[in-house]
C-alpha cells in the first residue's frame, strides 16, 4: 500500500441518538460547516503533481497529429500523455458500452473531449503546458440535427455503430380506431433544453501510485463498483490493485455516473510514480460530464367530451450526443413513462435517442422521465382547455390508482391515491396577493424597472411519476457490511458499504437503521471504499431503499450472531428464550423480559455480518410493444405553483411551490424535506432558467455567470404534504423521494405561467422574449 | 513571491507564489485551509467568502498579493475550538447542509449578516445570501438556520 494523503475520507462517529423516523443530525454536518470535511478538490499528498486535460476545441473533426514534444520539454513538467499511452483497452462507457476514448484519436466527436494529459509541479505550469502540446485537426462539419440522425438513412454517422442508440416503442389497444371515437383531439410539440447537474464541487480527485504496481484513487463518484469495471481494463490492472475510496462529494444529481478524471489521474500517477491530483475548474467542469438530454416531443391525445384520455400518440427524441453513456435506460424511462401516471387505453409510443455532435448527455436527477412530463403535463392542460375542465379535475379523471395497468402493461401494486393528492394540493391555503410596496416583491426583484403594472399571477398544477431503483430487468444489488464489538465498555456498531454519500444524507439514514436493529447508540460510519461489496449507484433514488435495505440486513443478521452469543452465556438453548429483540443496549426476550446488556453478552467477541439487498426483480421492455413489469416501484409528486408574471417585461417570479408528496415512510424528515426542496428547486431551474446554450455543436454559456441556477431569491418559500402509504415491498415501507419533485415543479411552474399569460410556452426553459413575444 | 498575512490570528507566510494565485489557491494548497471552496473561481457561487479586513470576499477573486498584511478570516476560524459558532450550529441542527460544498461560503456570508443586523427579515436573509448558491437544499432549510443563529444570538446578548 502507499501513502495515505493528509486531508483523506476517515470514519466518521454518528453522534446523538435516533434511529429509523427520527431526525438526528448529519455524522458529517460539524466537519462541513467547519471547512474540515474532505472533499475530492481537497485532498492533499507531499510531492504531488497537478494533473491537467487538453481538450477539443472542436465539436467534430479528424485528429491529423499530435505533437507533444515541446509540452514535454516545459520546465515543471513531468509528463504528457496522450492515447498512445493508455495502457489497456483504449474506451470506457457506462452498462459496458465500452464506445468513449479515454484520449481521443482519429477523430474527436463533442466539444471538449479530452485528448492529451499533463502532469507538472503547479496548476498554472500545466495549462501552460497545454497550450504548447500541437494538435493537427481536420476541422469537420458538426452533426447536430437529431431528428436527421434518427430518421434519415444519408445522414453521415457519428458513432461506427450508427446514429440511432434507441428505438423503444410502447402499443397498447389500437390507437387509429380510437381516432375515430374521439370527440376532443388535442396536440403539442414540446422541447426541453440541455440542463446541466450543475453541482458544485468540481470534478476531482487524486491518485497515489502504490508499490504493488497498482493505484490507490480518491475521487467523487456515485458508483465506485462501476466505475472500477470501467478504470480496471483501461488501466490493464486487476481491479484488486486499485483501490477506491471516496472523497467528498460536493453533489452529483447524475452528473458522476460517468468516469471523468478517475482514469487520467491513475495513467498519470502510474507514469510518473508520483501523486496526481486532478481539479476541474467550472468552465471544464461543464465539459467533463453528461448532461441532461434535450428532448423535442411530439404529442396527441384524443378524448371523450368529459375528458376521458381515448388515446395518447407521442414521438420522444432525445439527444444524447455522441456517445452512449446512460441513453439506452433514459430512452426506456421515457418510454415507459411517456404517458405518466394516467389510465390510457390505446398508446402509441415512440422514444428515440439518437448520437450527434452536440454535448453529450447522460444521467441527470430525473432520468428521462422529466422531458416526458414536461410534454405529458402540458398536454393535460391543454386537454383540461378543450373539454372545460379545470387541470384538477382532468387529470383526476384520468389518474392512475392502485391496481390500474399503466402503459407499458405493468399493474400499480402499491397505493397510489393520485386523486386524493391533487385534491389535497388544490385545497391548501393560496399565498396572499402579491404586495407591490416593496419593490423586492415584484418580477425582477430588485432590479424591477416597472410599479409591477404588467403583473399576472398565475397558478398551475404538475404531477410527475418516477421509477425508484434501476429497471429493465437489471439485477440492481446493494452490499453492506455490519461489525458489532464492544469498545471503551459500549457496544459499537461499524457500518462499511460502497455507497455513495453524495449529500444526500445515506449516511445519516445508515447510523438510523443501525440503531434500530441493532438497539445500540454510537454507530460509526466507515469511508465507502471497494473493500466491500458492491452498492450499486446512488442514483435512480434508490440508496435509501437499496443500501437501506443491505444495512437492515446485515443488522438482522449481526442480531442473530448477538442472540446465539446470548444463548450460550445463558447457558440455555437459543428456541428457548422466545421472541428477542435488541432494544435500548440490552437483549429482551418478549415473554421473559431483560436477559442481559448486549455488552455483556458480546464481551471480547465481535460479530461481523456482510448481506447483499436485491429489489423484486423486473423485466426487460418487450422491443415492440414495450410491454413488461419493467419498474419495482413508482413514486408520485404533485405540484402547485403561484406565480407571478410581467407579462411587459417577461419576468416571472415564483411565489409559492407546494408539493404532496407520497414516501411511504418517513424515514428522516429533515432530510426527506431537504430532498424534495432541493429536488423542487431543480425543476424550478429548468422551468425558467437553466440551458445549455448550444450553437453548431458548441456550448455558448459554460460558466456560472451564463448558465443561470437558482439562487436564494429566485427560490420560493415551499409548502410540503408528505404521505406515508406504505410500499410493502421496500425497507420498512419506504418509497424514494429525490427525484419525483424535480419531474413535477417543472410542468407546475409553466402551467402557472400559462394561467398568467394566456400565451401557449411549449418549451423550457421559459425565457423572457417567449412572454414578451419579442423573439 | 513572499506573501505573509494573518490568518485566523496567526501570521502565515507562503513562499514560492506565482503572481497570478488567488488569495483561495493560497489558502487552500500553501496554507493547509481547505475550508474555503473553490466551486466556480469566478466569484459567481459565493463558495469560497473569507473575511478580509472583516468585509466578506470572494477569496477566489483577490490576489494572493493583496492580502500581503492584511487579516484573514476563513471558516476554520469560526468555531471556538469544539464550540461551534451559532450559525454553524444552526446550519447543522436545521439540515441546511446536504453536500455541504456552498456551505462554508454561506456560513461566512451569514455570520457577517448576523453581525450587521441583530433580527434579519427574510427579505433582508435572502438579499444578503443572494451570492452564495447552493445546489441541494432549495434554500428552505438555510433560511431556517439563518433564523434560528439570529434569534440565538439575539437571545444571548
Amino acid at each position: 500500500m502507499s501513502a495515505t494523503p493528509v486531508r483523506a475520507p476517515r470514519d466518521i462517529a454518528a453522534p446523538g441518538t435516533g434511529g429509523v423516523g427520527d431526525s438526528p443530525l448529519r455524522p458529517d454536518g460539524t466537519l462541513k460547516v467547519k471547512g474540515e470535511f474532505a472533499y475530492s478538490s481537497d485532498l492533499w499528498i507531499d510531492g504531488m503533481l497537478w494533473g491537467a486535460t487538453l481538450r477539443s476545441p472542436h465539436p467534430r473533426a479528424k485528429i491529423v497529429s499530435i505533437d507533444v514534444s515541446e509540452a514535454l520539454a516545459h520546465p515543471g513538467v513531468a509528463a504528457v500523455l496522450t492515447h498512445e499511452d493508455v495502457p489497456g483497452r483504449k474506451h470506457f462507457g457506462l452498462d459496458h458500452t465500452w464506445d468513449q476514448p479515454v484520449l481521443a484519436f482519429d477523430e474527436v466527436r463533442h466539444q471538449g473531449e479530452p485528448i492529451a494529459l499533463v502532469a507538472a509541479d503547479h496548476p498554472e505550469t500545466a495549462r501552460r503546458a497545454m497550450e504548447k502540446i500541437r494538435i493537427g485537426y481536420e476541422v469537420l462539419e458538426p452533426l447536430t440535427d437529431a431528428r436527421r440522425a434518427a430518421f434519415d438513412p444519408t445522414y453521415p454517422q457519428v458513432q461506427p455503430r450508427g446514429n440511432l442508440a434507441r428505438h423503444q416503442p410502447v402499443r397498447v389497444g389500437d390507437v387509429e380506431a380510437a381516432k375515430a371515437r374521439a370527440e376532443v383531439v388535442v396536440s403539442g410539440e414540446y422541447q426541453v433544453g440541455i440542463q446541466d447537474q450543475a453541482f458544485l464541487g468540481p470534478e476531482s480527485g487524486l491518485a497515489v501510485p502504490a508499490e504493488d504496481g497498482g493505484v490507490d484513487l480518491y475521487v467523487a463518484t456515485q458508483w465506485m463498483h462501476n466505475d472500477l469495471a470501467q478504470i480496471a481494463p483501461c488501466l490493464g490492472l486487476p481491479e484488486e490493485k486499485i483501490r477506491m475510496t471516496l472523497s467528498g462529494v460536493g453533489g452529483a444529481f447524475g452528473g458522476r455516473e460517468d468516469l471523468s478524471m478517475q482514469i487520467h489521474a491513475a495513467m498519470l500517477a502510474l507514469r510518473t510514480g508520483r501523486p496526481v491530483k486532478i481539479v476541474y475548474n467550472r468552465y471544464e467542469s461543464f465539459f467533463g460530464h453528461v448532461h441532461r438530454h434535450p428532448a423535442e416531443m411530439r404529442y396527441e391525445y384524443g378524448a371523450t367530451k368529459d375528458g376521458r384520455i381515448l388515446y395518447a400518440d407521442v414521438e420522444i427524441l432525445l439527444d444524447g450526443g455522441a456517445y452512449t453513456s446512460a441513453t439506452m435506460n433514459v430512452v426506456g424511462n421515457a418510454a415507459s413513462l411517456g404517458v405518466g401516471p394516467y389510465v390510457i387505453p390505446n398508446i402509441r409510443i415512440d422514444a428515440y435517442g439518437v448520437y450527434t455532435n452536440n454535448p453529450p448527455c447522460g444521467a441527470m436527477r430525473g432520468f428521462g422521465a422529466v422531458q416526458a412530463c414536461f410534454a405529458y403535463e402540458s398536454m393535460m392542460d391543454k386537454l383540461a382547455e378543450a373539454c372545460g375542465l379545470d387541470p384538477v379535475t382532468v387529470r383526476q379523471v384520468n389518474a392512475a390508482s392502485q391496481g390500474s395497468e399503466l402503459a407499458t402493461g405493468q399493474v400499480v401494486w402499491a397505493p397510489l391515491p393520485m386523486a386524493e393528492m391533487l385534491q389535497q394540493a388544490r385545497d391548501l391555503p393560496l399565498p396572499p396577493p402579491l404586495d407591490p410596496s416593496d419593490i423586492r416583491n415584484l418580477p425582477g426583484g430588485a432590479s424591477q424597472t416597472t410599479h409591477g403594472e404588467g403583473v399576472r399571477r398565475g397558478v398551475g398544477y404538475g404531477v410527475g411519476l418516477k421509477n425508484i431503483c434501476f429497471s429493465e430487468g437489471f439485477d440492481d444489488y446493494s452490499t453492506a457490511r455490519v461489525r458489532l464489538e464492544v469498545i471503551g465498555g459500549e457496544a459499537v456498531a461499524l457500518v462499511h458499504t460502497a455507497a455513495a454519500e453524495v449529500g444526500q444524507g445515506l449516511v445519516t439514514l445508515e447510523a438510523q437503521i443501525a440503531r434500530t436493529e441493532l438497539g445500540v447508540e454510537r454507530v460509526v460510519i466507515h469511508p465507502a471504499d471497494n473493500q466491500v461489496g458492491d452498492a450499486g449507484s446512488s442514483s435512480a433514488s434508490r440508496q435509501s431503499y437499496m443500501t437501506g435495505g443491505a444495512v437492515m440486513t446485515a443488522c438482522r443478521a449481526v442480531r442473530e450472531g448477538v442472540f446465539a452469543l446470548a444463548a450460550a452465556k445463558l447457558g440455555r438453548p437459543l428456541d428457548t428464550l422466545g421472541d428477542l429483540s435488541l432494544v435500548g443496549g440490552k437483549v429482551v426476550s418478549e415473554s421473559a423480559g431483560v436477559l442481559a446488556a448486549i455488552e455483556d453478552v458480546l464481551g471480547d467477541a465481535v460479530v461481523e455480518e456482510t448481506r447483499e439487498y436485491h429489489h423484486e426483480p423486473t423485466t426487460g421492455m418487450d422491443p415492440v410493444t414495450g410491454r413488461g413489469d419493467s419498474h419495482t416501484q413508482l413514486a408520485l409528486c404533485v405540484h402547485r405553483a403561484v406565480v407571478d408574471v410581467d407579462v411587459e417585461l417577461g419576468l416571472v417570479k415564483v411565489v409559492e411551490l407546494a408539493a404532496v408528496q407520497d414516501v411511504g415512510k418517513i424515514l428522516n424528515r429533515l432530510s426527506l424535506e431537504g430532498q424534495i426542496h432541493g429536488g423542487t428547486a431543480q425543476g424550478l431551474g429548468l422551468a425558467v432558467m437553466e440551458e445549455i446554450v448550444v450553437a453548431d455543436g458548441k456550448v455558448r454559456n459554460p460558466s456560472f455567470t451564463d448558465y443561470l441556477i437558482p439562487t436564494i431569491l429566485d427560490m420560493p418559500p415551499m409548502r410540503l404534504e408528505i404521505l406515508e402509504n406504505a410500499d410493502p415491498r421496500a425497507p420498512y415501507g419506504l418509497r424514494g423521494a429525490g427525484e419525483p419533485p424535480t419531474l413535477s415543479s417543472t410542468p407546475a411552474i409553466v402551467a402557472a405561467i400559462r394561467d398568467a399569460t394566456g400565451l401557449a410556452l411549449t418549451r423550457v426553459p421559459v425565457r423572457p422574449e417567449h412572454i414578451t413575444g419579442s423573439s | 513571491m513572499r506573501v505573509t498575512f494573518t490568518v485566523n490570528g496567526r501570521r502565515e507566510t507562503a513562499d514560492d507564489v506565482w503572481e497570478g494565485e488567488s488569495l483561495l489557491y493560497v489558502l487552500r494548497e500553501r496554507m493547509g485551509l481547505p475550508g474555503s471552496k473553490n466551486a466556480c473561481e469566478q466569484g459567481e457561487c459565493g463558495s469560497c467568502t473569507v473575511y478580509l479586513d472583516g468585509t466578506p470576499v470572494c477569496a477566489c477573486l483577490v490576489a494572493a498579493g493583496q492580502a500581503e498584511g492584511r487579516e484573514v478570516r476563513t471558516v476554520e476560524g469560526l468555531a471556538d475550538g469544539d464550540r461551534l459558532d451559532p450559525v454553524q450550529e444552526a446550519f447543522v441542527e436545521c439540515g441546511a447542509v446536504q453536500c455541504g460544498f456552498c456551505t462554508p461560503g454561506l456560513v461566512v456570508q451569514a455570520h457577517d449578516l448576523i453581525e450587521r443586523v441583530a433580527q434579519p427579515s427574510d427579505a433582508e436573509i435572502r438579499e444578503a445570501l443572494a451570492g452564495n448558491l447552493c445546489r441541494c437544499t432549495g434554500y428552505e432549510k438555510i433560511l431556517d438556520a439563518v433564523r434560528l443563529a439570529a434569534a440565538r444570538k439575539a437571545a444571548a446578548s
